[in-house]
């Protein structure tokens, strides 16, 4: 019987530790000490997640794992990028993406499938707009998005020589982002 | 003088609601007999509460009418130029006019049950109407002491700053007075359940009673976020219908413990079992109903929806969820205990299934619960910051909704007490015959991806459970077609309402899967060029400039063609409010009822090419029409007789034999 009136305060007891939860992220919100708005990754500082992606068929590119990812990545900082032909800000970061796989920054692609939604444009798009990958895996499932934690698509990881992630980016890379943050970046790490 | 006039009713409703809460608890603490006469007072209060809380509202609703922008919520929410419905609803589009709809429907709830609740015993009415005036009163405090809509500005500005133009739209307008319908919905059936802990005393009749308003609160909420959804398609201009959004989650966690409620409620009424339980669901539901309030208004959880958020309101809130819901719950450890297990039932029947109804939309809840609040206490313990977004709920969500689709094709087919499963899933040999067909014609001709052919194939299992219940019980085909007919008009509403209400969401869960399908295509186009699309030519005929009472904008011109022939012309917008500092996205649809062909124009570069996309969504319209036809199965299960008149006396209720023969 007592273990039955137990049973019966466990919704009292989970609401007492939710309102104290509650209460110290407002009391830190008003010093200022939590901001449930920031958004940087959990990763930053750590190695980058493992994972063993296949190939996007029709691309001529090769799939990757989390290997070759460091392979790469003993010469100088890498970046992985989250795409899909569907994102219209992935278009927006097109030429950026170009440009610095001209300049020799390896930019491995990750094609975003989350939620059993295909993306059979992706070589279509990529032979349009042009292809900034050394190599392209393709995340059916969206597996690999959650254990990076994307947000959604385009987001932008840079790896540094250790395998450590150093740096994300949850929307498009634009000029100025590019310039005031990522080029930095690939300078320090490098 | 309007605005103070509008104050001033807001305190008499308070002092009003004080003294019913006092007046009703008191009364039916005495006693049927001893108290009889401060709980006739109850209902009386509980109409005149309503009278003033209306009049307020009406005063906030003048004062928006006629731009009076010495009222602070008016400058900083309406604008002169606003068309005049915009004007109207903005008294609702910001967080103090919100908050005093929500009261006033909460007011109008509680007299509704004051004047329609004379067959009600008098010790529950009293009850009920005193947990309900409790919660009144901790909403109109909140409002008089943290966010008085009539607070006077001096200098009075010249003009106002505008309403969110996202939220200048008619679906938007209306969609939070159906998403308060339905909250303060499931503040009735919460009132219901402690007033029953109260009485100590659960029975057949009660679940009677609860059945309505909880079905009430449903179809509202329904509607409610299907509205919500469907603004988010055509506004947001992203093309997708449902994000995840934290504040979608918010109203969809109400949505599944009302639904679990509104099912349960009927094995407490048939049954007699399911009491305890079904108490806690009422007192859920309504608690998380208050959770998404607070999680928006006090600005911890950040989204598409606009509200001044202040960490200052936040502490009140918190403290008004958490004496309601404290409260609530203690008195459930406290008293429900004492209501005794009753009636011994088989795994396999129709309450068993139920059951399972039960626990997998529970589970739903708290799969979305978790979803929604772990970032902030991963946040605040570890301090690690993790973003939850559709992945997840995808991924951890899609196997509960399909186990939960396949069971809801056969548990209606379930009689009460013991089924025989074989003997009901052999009256759906048909069905199951059929959607095997419709698999292997699928993956022979139309696609390959997995999710949207077994959303495919549950909608249509389910649509098939549908109308098999329904043929069944007319007899339809075993019967001359007269009879069948007379058997149809004689199903009692609430049947009628289930099975409508079922179909539409094999409708809604088509339109989901036919959503997995639909191929989209974005392309820079220069004036006269064509693209194509799922077998439509689209020709770009260039931008023209625009300009609306408070916007300007570009609008583009598409022209679809099929062939040689001009099928139609879609015009999509991007609009710019200066006043308000930003722009919207007017998707232009054309919809053929079985697909919609979705146009939305972006920037447009240097060189002239702009930015098109298109997207061919399938049955994408199945998904509001499924949402529409599920909230009038539910208004059709409320008009049913029984929940009409003849609400039984407790004594009728003491054999409830006599009543399950359905």
């Amino acid at each position: 019987m007592t273990s039955r009136r137990l049973l019966f305060l466990l919704p009292v007891g989970l609401l007492a530790a939710a309102g104290a939860g509650f209460y110290a992220m407002l009391a830190g919100m008003q010093r200022g000490s939590f901001n449930p708005r920031g958004v940087p990754s959990a990763l930053i500082g750590r190695p980058a997640p493992s994972f063993s992606l296949p190939p996007l068929e029709g691309s001529g590119k090769l799939g990757f794992a989390l290997e070759d990812l460091h392979e790469a990545a003993r010469q100088g900082p890498v970046l992985v990028n989250f795409f899909a032909s569907w994102c219209v800000p992935c278009l927006v970061e097109h030429p950026n993406l170009m440009r610095l796989a001209a300049e020799g920054v390896p930019v491995f692609g990750i094609n975003y499938r989350a939620g059993g939604r295909d993306d059979p444009g992706a070589v279509a798009w990529l032979r349009r707009h042009g292809d900034p990958y050394r190599r392209i895996g393709v995340d059916l499932g969206g597996r690999v998005a959650i254990d990076f934690g994307t947000y959604g698509v385009p987001e932008t990881f840079l790896v540094d020589r250790e395998g450590i992630i150093r740096w994300r980016m949850a929307g498009p890379i634009t000029d100025t982002v590019l310039a005031e943050d990522l080029r930095p970046l690939l300078r320090r790490y490098r | 003088m309007v605005p103070e006039l509008g104050h001033y009713a807001l305190v008499l409703a308070l002092l009003l609601a004080c003294v019913q809460a006092g007046v009703t608890l008191v009364g039916a603490r005495a006693g049927e007999a001893r108290g009889a006469l401060l709980m006739a007072a109850g209902p009386s209060t509980a109409i005149a509460q309503a009278g003033f809380v209306a009049l307020a509202f009406g005063c906030l609703m003048w004062s928006y009418a006629v731009s009076d922008f010495s009222v602070a919520n008016v400058a900083q929410n309406s604008h002169s130029l606003k068309p005049m419905l915009y004007k109207l609803t903005g008294a609702w589009g910001n967080h103090e006019g919100s908050m005093v709809l929500w009261v006033l429907i909460l007011a109008l709830c509680g007299a509704l049950v004051a004047l329609f609740g004379g067959n009600l015993p008098a010790t529950l009415r009293a009850r009920v109407l005193g947990v309900l005036a409790l919660v009144s009163v901790g909403f109109l405090l909140f409002i008089l002491l943290t966010s008085n809509p009539f607070m006077r500005l001096w200098p009075i500005p010249e003009d106002g700053r505008d309403l969110n133009p996202l939220l200048q739209d008619p679906g938007l307008a209306f969609h939070p007075p159906f998403l308060y319908l339905g909250y303060v919905g499931t503040a009735v059936a919460f009132a219901f359940a402690c007033a029953a802990l109260l009485e100590g005393r659960v029975d057949a009749a009660w679940g009677r009673w609860v059945r309505p308003w909880t079905l009430f609160a449903w179809s509202a909420l329904t509607v409610g976020i299907g509205l919500g959804s469907w603004w988010a398609y055509y506004e947001l201009g992203w093309g997708g219908f449902w994000f995840w959004d934290p504040v979608e989650n918010a109203s969809l966690m109400p949505w599944f413990l009302a639904t679990a409620l509104l099912h349960s409620a009927i094995v407490v009424e048939k049954r007699e079992a399911l009491k305890v339980w079904t108490i806690l669901l009422a007192i859920l539901a309504f608690s998380l109903s208050l959770l998404g309030t607070f999680l928006v208004r006090s600005g911890i959880l950040n989204s598409v929806h606009a509200f001044a958020n202040d960490p200052d309101r936040g502490v009140f809130i918190l403290a008004l969820l958490f004496v309601t819901v404290g409260g609530s719950l203690a008195l459930f450890a406290w008293r429900a205990p004492a209501l005794a297990p009753q009636g011994v039932f088989a795994p396999v029947s129709r309450e068993g299934g139920l059951i399972l109804n039960n626990l997998l939309l529970a589970t739903l809840c708290a799969v979305v619960l978790v979803g929604t609040l772990y970032p902030l206490f991963a946040d605040l313990v570890w301090g690690a910051k993790i973003t939850v977004g559709p992945p997840f709920f995808n991924a951890a969500t899609f196997p509960l909704f399909f186990a939960l689709l396949v069971a809801m094709g056969v548990g209606p087919l379930l009689p009460w007490k013991r089924a025989d499963l074989w003997a009901a899933l052999s009256r759906l040999k048909l069905a199951a015959a059929v959607v095997a067909a419709l698999v292997v014609v699928y993956l022979a001709a139309v696609d390959r991806t997995l999710l949207p052919l077994l959303g495919f194939a549950c909608a249509l299992w389910l649509l098939l459970g549908a109308v098999t219940d329904f043929a069944d019980r007319v007899r339809l085909g075993s019967a001359p077609l007269a009879e069948s007919w007379r058997r149809a008009r004689g199903l009692p509403r609430g049947v009628v309402g289930g099975i409508l209400a079922h179909a539409a969401v094999a409708i809604t869960v088509a339109g989901i899967a036919g959503k997995g399908l639909a191929p989209e295509r974005i392309t820079l186009l220069q004036p006269g060029e064509t693209t194509t699309l799922a077998g439509y030519v689209v020709r770009f005929d260039g931008t023209r400039p625009l300009a609306g009472p408070n916007w300007t904008g570009v609008e583009g011109r598409l022209v679809v063609l099929r062939g040689d022939r001009e099928l139609a012309v879609l015009a999509p917008q991007r609009r710019h409010y200066p006043v308000a500092r930003m722009g919207t996205t007017e998707a232009a649809i054309r919809t053929s009822g079985l697909a919609d062909l979705y146009a939305v124009i972006g920037e447009t570069t240097e060189n002239g090419a702009t930015v098109v996309r298109l997207h061919y969504n399938p049955l994408a319209p199945w998904i509001w029409a499924g949402t529409v036809l599920m909230g009038l199965g539910g208004l059709i299960s409320l008009s049913d007789r029984r929940l009409r008149v003849g609400v039984p006396s407790r004594r009728r209720a003491a054999a409830p034999a006599a009543v399950a023969a359905e």
